[in-house]
């Protein structure tokens, strides 16, 4: 979280950096790189996000919830919604990445450029560490995970899917 | 004018496919497809959203993104016929959903090489990334039924002999697409055979499937002529909004 704000928007950037991901909890939109940026205009707090997935049904949850953050704070507050670059699963940080296998959801395993075509990639247990692993289901309980099993200790798990 | 046509013609390809798509979510037949199916009709009906959006603000008549879905009927709707088709069973749905991922992952990709246009631009980014784990989800299907039962690969291969006359629209551009490939907002369809071609050669040789000779190849969405299924479709799905008009949810 360094050089994320701009002018004098660092309490609008903590503010709204703070908020928890509604399906996801354990990490802030901070964490997961889905707020891009927080700038302070005319006393106004504008904050930058960009959705995860194109259909992804928390998005207007996510900013109505940045957007109270922000007011909350004391700042006027406006959303403004960032396409480009595309979100992407290498924007999640390296705490995010921390925070996700410590709350039982296996952080996403590769540079979501590398992903292949075809085929379900290694994906170790975030419980005891194994990569005996098998895929259940492309899908979990939301758009950005899949549904795993630890093949060792039995559990069955998300994944957070590279994308 | 054309431009918001054209892109009118990719939103309508989307909101159509999310549709039908949606049409599993409760009858799928395990409870992981009936995960998949919605996730990734909300894939499709994201990108519908954001090119209405745009195709409004360049129409520039104050037309909302409701207002394009949901208050044009059947004859002004631009979709391909392919993405209209009814789901029928598993082998029809997800050979659809095949044919159309694997021209829009090269469509999206070629657009992030050469558009001029900032949202289009956005929209390719994020949908080329969904269009490869589709190509997946459908492929596989394709894979497994086609090299499964003597039921399921029966199946497929009506499927095949039923959807594969539609895929020739996917690669013919509208007088508005054309002009819009002119002016460097959208890549030129008929270039991206060859992607699609390996695709679905891949997919094919794996499920033991021949792609048939199609010597009348169906076309007409662009021209707004479509088949019985989409006024259905349009019914069901612009209902609430036509008896409440203005209504947001």
């Amino acid at each position: 979280m360094s050089v994320c704000w701009q002018g004098t928007g660092e309490a609008a950037w903590e503010a709204a950096a703070s908020v928890p991901d509604p399906e996801v909890p354990c990490v802030t939109v901070a964490d997961l790189g889905i707020l891009r940026w927080v700038r302070v205009e005319d006393g106004v707090a504008v904050a930058g996000v960009t959705p995860t997935y194109s259909g992804c049904p928390a998005t207007l949850a996510i900013e109505l919830a940045i957007e109270a953050a922000l007011r909350d704070a004391g700042f006027d507050a406006r959303i403004e919604r960032v396409l480009t670059p595309p979100w992407t699963t290498d924007w999640i940080t390296a705490e995010g990445r921390e925070k996700l296998r410590e709350y039982g959801i296996a952080p996403p395993e590769e540079s979501g450029g590398k992903a292949t075509l075809f085929g379900a990639p290694e994906v170790t247990c975030p419980r005891c560490g194994s990569r005996e692993t098998e895929r259940l289901s492309e899908f979990g309980s939301t758009a950005c995970k899949a549904q795993y099993r630890c093949l060792s200790c039995r559990e069955p798990f998300d994944y957070f899917k590279c994308i | 004018m054309a431009i918001f046509e054209a892109i009118l013609e990719l939103a309508d390809d989307h909101l159509v496919l999310g549709h039908r798509i949606s049409e599993w979510c409760g009858h799928a037949p395990m409870l992981e497809e009936d995960l998949a199916m919605p996730n990734m009709a909300l894939d499709l009906i994201g990108t519908s959203r954001t090119l209405y959006d745009h195709a409004g603000k360049l129409e520039g008549k104050g037309q909302s993104e409701d207002d394009l879905a949901y208050l044009r009927g059947e004859r002004e709707y631009r979709n391909c016929l392919l993405v209209e088709r009814p789901n029928e069973d598993f082998a029809h749905t997800m050979l659809r959903s095949l044919y159309f991922a694997a021209f829009m992952r090269p469509y999206w990709l070629k657009t992030l090489e050469m558009t001029n246009d900032e949202t289009v631009r956005g929209v390719a980014g994020k949908a080329e990334k969904e269009m490869a784990y589709h190509i997946r989800h459908a492929g596989e299907w394709v894979i497994r039924l086609g090299d499964g039962t003597e039921e399921s690969a029966a199946r497929m291969r009506d499927a095949v002999a039923a959807l594969h006359i539609y895929t020739d629209e996917l690669f013919e551009s509208s007088p508005a697409a054309a002009e819009a490939e002119r002016a460097g907002v959208l890549p030129v369809r008929a270039d991206l055979r060859a992607a699609w071609d390996e695709v679905i050669g891949q997919v094919f040789a794996e499920a033991f499937l021949e792609a048939p000779e199609v010597p009348y190849p169906q076309t007409g969405g662009r021209k707004g002529l479509h088949g019985e299924g989409l006024g259905h479709l349009l019914a069901e799905m612009q209902s609430v909004y036509r008896a409440h008009p203005g209504a947001t949810w």
